[in-house]
């Protein structure tokens, strides 16, 4: 099968607000996908609608060539789903959340027994086993809540914003545990709002944004197409703004963003900025590489999304 | 192109399977964790209601039938204490999975749906229900309260009521908007029932138009059922009490269902 999932023209109406708005795209086994945007712009719900949760309003989707309305229980039965909020049973240990959990998919008792070993030991949480929900850092419940989705061997691990949250070290953790399961040949869609996470991990993105897909690629491929390879934000007082934004405009390979008191210049070529015949003073300007945020920014706009 | 015809989901029939059993036994291994502080209110109250009411205020009461007070309450007792169990778990305690646990969330991500979900937590709630009627009974039965060994039948028994004043709760919190919202269904339901449910006093007492509301509340009939059990006076009318409760059992169960998908599937 050369697609996994495959959605065409999907809609998601609540009321008369439209969440999703007609978007199609198409997973290949194995891949990490995520799925970029601001608040809002439909990532969840494309999400829910994936994990057979939410119906689905128009056209078509199909997760492992079954149609999400006919068959949500045998596409369930394939998917391990790590959802935004943690919701463990704080009432039960960590073992026990895993085995309640795998009873859910009918699983007989010696095989989960013997995935909670293995998932235990690959998540560091193995001598945690009978310590309760509330005793574990967030990184440990994030771990834990990662570990329970794999408890059906899904051949596909869904992740909503599986690092919002944690700190510094345990999001390492967590993206080295995602890329081991890469490497096992996991299919992973995942949402995200961290553009260091989606360069991290993503083979394929996708930017949503007001429930439409604006743009599709790889990371680099997104970065080069609307971005280049340099940014440089200058930093000048707002008389010599307008002059230098005329500049800029006639300079060749040059894209100028104003934006508030900075303006970004995207550079297409290698070297191609020239600070010195823009007649710009060398501390007033910052070099940095063209990254993934920048297409966001761009792409999805710098108003506050709320 | 052909047109895909989309079922509105509050038409669908309800997709109820076995895994019921699983949240069954989610729940139970949550209560067998707790068991402890779980039990302390259920083994208690009974007993101080019982030495209260039925030695204390009991001695001042003549019922004019030779029957003592606490002969009287106790088949009562043995009927609205598992109204209270099963109540209470579909009321505060699916509601705190529901919206604070976000259990049912964790659920329906796997094969469960969410009518197993809301089965299994009314198969939860009888079972409460049936714990609290075992207790009661073998409390009342060691304390001479019981006539007749029919009593022995209130155990298989207790299950009906029991789904019914579950599946009534779960469907209160099925639109109940907070936690403390369901004050208002215990309030004004639950506690008026407990006390003029015909426990504490024969319903006759009352005047006519309120022996008429009597008929319409659940607890009134398995009240009745429960008396005609422990005194081995059994009636024809309570037949009728039995399939009073069956109806309203079923009627609630599938409101909860309907309601509970109306509000988490969207």
């Amino acid at each position: 099968m050369s697609e996994i999932i495959r959605a065409r023209d999907l809609v998601k109406r609540y009321g008369t607000f439209t969440a999703v708005d007609g978007i199609s795209f198409s997973m290949r086994p194995g891949e990490c996908f995520g799925f970029l945007g601001p608040n809002g712009a439909g990532k969840t719900t494309t999400i829910r609608m994936i994990t057979c949760v939410s119906p689905v309003t128009a056209g078509e989707l199909t997760v492992a060539g079954m149609d999400v309305r006919r068959e949500p229980r045998r596409i369930k039965a394939i998917l391990g789903v790590v959802p935004q909020e943690n919701n463990l049973d704080p009432d039960l240990s960590v073992r026990q959340n895993l085995r309640v959990y795998g009873r859910y998919f009918d699983l007989p008792p010696r095989v989960v027994e013997e995935r909670i070993d293995e998932s235990l030991a690959l998540f560091q949480l193995s001598d945690r086993q009978n310590d309760r929900i509330a005793s574990l850092s967030s990184g440990m419940r994030r771990r834990l809540t990662i570990a329970r989705g794999l408890i059906n061997a899904p051949k596909i691990l869904v992740l909503d914003e599986p690092t919002t949250g944690l700190d510094p070290q345990a999001r390492h953790l967590v993206w080295q545990k995602l890329r081991y399961l890469r490497s096992q040949g996991v299919t992973m869609p995942i949402t995200t709002h961290y553009m260091e996470e989606a360069a991290h991990l993503c083979d394929r993105i996708v930017i949503m944004h007001q429930g439409k897909i604006i743009a599709e690629g790889t990371p680099l491929e997104l970065v080069e197409r609307f971005v280049g390879r340099q940014v440089v934000e200058v930093h000048v007082g707002e008389g010599e703004r307008g002059p230098l934004l005329d500049r800029l405009a006639a300079a060749e390979g040059l894209t100028a963003e104003e934006v508030e008191d900075i303006i970004y210049v995207y550079v297409r070529a290698e070297n191609g900025f020239d600070a010195a015949a823009l007649k710009l003073d060398a501390a007033k300007v910052v070099y940095r590489q063209a990254n993934l945020e920048d297409v966001f920014l761009r792409l999805t706009g710098r108003g506050l999304q709320e | 192109m052909t047109a895909i015809a989309v079922r509105r989901p509050a038409l669908r029939r309800p997709d109820v399977s076995l895994r019921a059993l699983r949240v069954w036994q989610r729940n139970r291994d949550v209560y067998l964790r707790l068991w402890k502080s779980e039990l302390v209110w259920p083994l208690v109250e009974p007993l101080v209601t019982l030495f209260a009411l039925g030695v204390g205020l009991g001695g001042l009461v003549d019922l004019g039938s030779g029957q003592s007070y606490i002969e009287f309450i106790a088949p009562g007792l043995l009927a609205v204490w598992p109204m209270w169990s099963a109540s209470a778990e579909c009321g505060w305690g699916s509601f705190f999975r529901m919206e604070n646990q976000r259990t049912y969330d964790a659920i329906v991500a796997t094969p469960v749906s969410i009518e197993d979900v809301i089965t299994g937590e009314i198969l939860w709630g009888a079972t409460r229900a049936l714990i609290s009627s075992t207790y009661i009974l073998v409390v009342i039965s060691a304390w001479g309260l019981v006539d007749s060994p029919l009593a022995v039948l209130v155990l298989p028994l207790a299950v009906l009521p029991g789904v019914m004043f579950a599946s009534i709760s779960l469907s209160y919190t099925s639109v109940a908007w907070s936690i403390s919202s369901l004050n208002y269904f215990f309030a004004v339901f639950i506690t008026p029932m407990f006390w003029l449910g015909g426990v504490f006093f024969p319903l006759e007492r009352l005047p006519e138009w309120a022996q008429r509301v009597a008929w319409w509340l659940p607890a009134t009939h398995a009240v009745d059922v429960y008396r005609g059990l422990t005194s081995g006076n059994l009636e024809w009318s309570h037949l009728g009490d039995v399939a009073w409760i069956l109806v309203a059992g079923v009627i609630f169960y599938n409101i909860a269902v309907l309601s509970m998908r109306r509000r988490l599937v969207k």
